[in-house]
């Protein structure tokens, strides 16, 4: 058991934390899920809090100089490398302090990417930040490929979807690899807390960003964001969608805790994939084929998960 | 006291990083940098030196780690070279504009390809527009009194920018050297410490790199340029206190019997050693030659070196760099645009040499003033010339 969540209190929606770290006003879409989630990772992180960004949607959205959203520190310097910015600032508060030229005071150290910074572009930055064991928490913001460039494929796209690098023709039908297994890759560096939420389950999310940033040492946390612009679906669904992709076991909710697979929601009757795929643009054109792939694809994986969960 | 020892020159720039006593050293390993963030790695091991080392996985890493802790308000140093220079290429443009004094000795090094461990200066040229204040050494006790000068600049409030010092590698980073290494009393009195003109903290939040819209983009690049220009003037303080405290005194342009030349060789880094001896020997033979040698690179010194150069009928500007398909060398291409019609300038004569590693040597910086005094009275067919290349 990890001894930091012992101050570990949970959120709970009557006592939700009234204050916002990141303004309204911003320039997301309607209905984004990233934004949506992202707002409620600042009420779970405070105001004791250092954010590197990467460059993706939600750098661009909240800082047309001279607005910015953030109420908090933040940080931006490329697309691949806010672990490393990260890195650094961890380090040099730890010296500062040491030597006493800064506060002794803790601060929250979170890096925060989407799922083409993380999964694919910047992999080996992450890599490097959470093989050294900075102390401090990577969220991936999750919608599936890379929208703030225009919907192209990233390898956190799931099968079958189209995207604008992943287009529908005579020889095409869509991404053609199954979703990169980024908490995995996460996992396999020994670090002793990584997570998957979704924006739908907020509560669960909060407690989770909240847990990962009160963990000594690197922390992953993964998030599932809607995308109602780059999937084509109306903004309204988002949260829904957020809900049906847990549902039908397509994005399980876990926490892995020294290496150790939690489940946060066993679904023992799920929905059909077909509830989920339905209404979104990105996958209008799958053939039954492709969906029943999909729907045997998706049981699997959701098994290994429940045998690793239930590995003592 | 300040003590003169026989020291490798990467050792001396080390001992300049402890006495500066630096907060956070992020670097990748690469020859011929090596030695320099080993010999950083030892002094933090043995207790000497208070900082961390984040022995990180790419030098995009390196300098991205120094981003966040130069922007977290630590003294933030790292070494690199050629290969690893280029990795942070992308990176390197950020410090500048966001106002982050890294400090950075790059040990200078050949491009691949053919692969190539050995000196010239294509990798930091390569660099020339990264918006960083760039000093060449051309000796170890340069290398080790720019490194601090560095850090005195690069931090100073009105300045607040990045700051390159180049060291040839091999040639001077792994030569042992007499340097004069100055106490821990003498640095303080002269690099105070460091205070953050900005810092990431959450008491005063601040957002750092944002989006510049087309509206103001133009203005960011304006100020960064405007702050590097002004630099120069704090560079000079810089030196002229050394001076005071030390003894030693730099300029942006230094000269060796240039008064009554004819001809003025023009070199950057450890090659204008030779270039005095050559000089010398062709002084004695009764050649009204001298030298004139860039050390300060960016921001460009343009006063001072048409200072420096007044009265001279010809510059035999030597590159250790070859653009390809360019119309000369870096260098070469600088001082052209700088006299370009401007009364009384000097005739400009391209030489590019010493590319990976091949030695210049005396008789080669002669071969260039030969071809200068012919070049003044029948202008040459190509703007630039490669000295000592093997015929096919
Ligand atoms: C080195 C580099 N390559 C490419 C880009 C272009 N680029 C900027 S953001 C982005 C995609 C971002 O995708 P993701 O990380 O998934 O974030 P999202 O916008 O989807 O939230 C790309 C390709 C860049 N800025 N830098
Ligand atoms: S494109 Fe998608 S992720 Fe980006 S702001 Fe719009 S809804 Fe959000
Ligand atoms: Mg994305």
């Amino acid at each position: 058991m990890i001894s930091e969540f012992e101050k570990f209190k949970k959120f709970k929606a009557k006592t939700l934390p009234e204050e916002e770290f990141l303004a309204s006003g911003h320039r997301a879409c309607q209905g984004c899920g990233e934004v949506l989630a992202l707002r409620m990772i600042m009420k779970a992180l405070g105001k004791n809090v250092i954010i590197c960004m990467a460059t993706g949607c939600m750098e661009i959205i909240t800082t047309p100089y001279p607005q910015t959203a953030w109420k908090v520190p933040w940080i931006h310097i490329t697309f691949e490398n806010a672990a490393s910015v990260a890195s650094g600032i961890e380090s040099a508060l730890k010296v500062l302090r040491r030597k006493g030229k800064v506060p002794k005071r803790h601060i929250d150290i979170v890096a925060i990417g989407g799922d083409g910074a993380t999964s694919d572009i910047g992999l080996g930055w992450i890599s490097g930040a959470l093989e050294r064991g900075h102390d401090f928490t990577y969220i991936c913001l999750d919608n599936e490929a890379y929208m703030n460039t225009g919907a192209q494929r990233s390898s956190c796209t799931p099968y079958g979807a189209m995207t604008s690098t992943t287009p529908i023709g005579e020889k095409g039908s869509g991404q053609v690899t199954w979703k990169k297994n980024m908490p995995a890759i996460a996992v396999a560096h020994g670090i002793p807390y990584v997570a998957t939420a979704s924006p739908a389950y907020f509560l669960d999310l909060m407690n989770k960003v909240k847990k990962a940033a009160l963990v000594k040492g690197p922390t992953y946390v993964h998030v599932y964001a809607p995308c109602p612009t780059g999937w084509g679906f109306a903004p309204e669904r988002s949260i829904e969608l957020a809900r049906l992709v847990v549902e039908t076991k397509a994005f399980p909710l876990y926490e892995v805790i020294e290496g150790h697979y939690i489940m946060s929601r066993k679904i023992s009757k799920a929905k059909p994939i077909q509830e989920y795929l339905r209404g979104q643009r990105r996958f209008r054109h799958l053939s039954e084929e492709q969906v029943s792939y999909i729907q045997r694809r998706v049981d699997a994986e959701y098994e290994k998960l429940i045998k690793l969960s239930e590995m003592k | 006291m300040s003590r003169r020892v026989g020291i490798e020159v990467s050792i001396a720039v080390a001992e300049a990083v402890r006495l500066a006593d630096v907060d956070v050293v992020a670097a990748y390993p690469i020859t011929p940098q090596t030695h320099i963030i080993e010999h950083i790695s030892e002094l933090i091991a043995t207790g000497q030196l208070d900082a961390n080392f984040i022995p990180v996985e790419s030098e995009h890493a390196a300098m991205s780690c120094c981003c966040g802790s130069s922007a977290a308000g630590a003294r933030t140093f790292t070494s690199s070279s050629s290969q690893g220079l280029l990795l942070m290429s992308e990176v390197l443009f950020i410090p500048g504009p966001l106002r982050l004094p890294i400090v950075m000795v790059v040990a200078d090094r050949a491009l691949s390809a053919p692969i190539n461990i050995w000196n010239d200066h294509q990798d930091i040229m390569s660099q020339r527009d990264i918006g960083w204040i760039q000093t060449f050494a051309q000796n170890g006790q340069e290398a080790f009194d720019l490194t601090l000068h560095a850090f005195r600049v690069a931090e100073d409030r009105r300045v607040s920018l990045p700051m390159i010092v180049t060291i040839d590698g091999f040639i001077l980073s792994h030569v042992i050297e007499p340097v004069k290494l100055l106490t821990q009393e003498e640095v303080n009195q002269y690099l105070p410490p460091f205070k953050p003109r900005y810092r990431l903290d959450p008491k005063r939040p601040i957002t750092m790199g944002p989006v510049g819209i087309p509206e103001v983009y133009t203005e960011a690049k304006v100020a960064h340029n405007e702050a590097l220009k002004a630099s120069k003037k704090v560079i000079l303080q810089g030196w002229k206190e050394f001076a005071d405290l030390f003894g030693r005194q730099y300029h942006p342009v230094e000269t060796y019997r240039s008064e009554d030349a004819d001809i003025l060789l023009v070199t950057m880094g450890s090659i204008s050693e030779t270039a005095i001896g050559a000089v010398d020997a062709m002084r004695d033979r009764g050649q009204k030659v001298g030298l004139a040698r860039i050390l300060l690179w960016r921001p460009f010194p343009g006063p001072e070196f048409r200072r420096a150069t007044r009265g001279a009928k010809a510059l035999a500007v030597v590159d250790r760099c070859l653009p390809p398909g360019a119309t000369s060398g870096p260098v070469g291409t600088e001082l052209r645009s700088l006299f370009y019609k401007v009364p009384g300038a000097p005739k400009i004569f391209n030489f590019i040499a010493g590319l990976g590693g091949r030695d210049v040597r005396v008789k080669h910086l002669e071969e260039m003033v030969d071809k200068t005094m012919a070049y003044i009275k029948r202008r040459p067919k190509e703007l630039y010339e490669v000295i000592g290349a093997h015929e096919k």
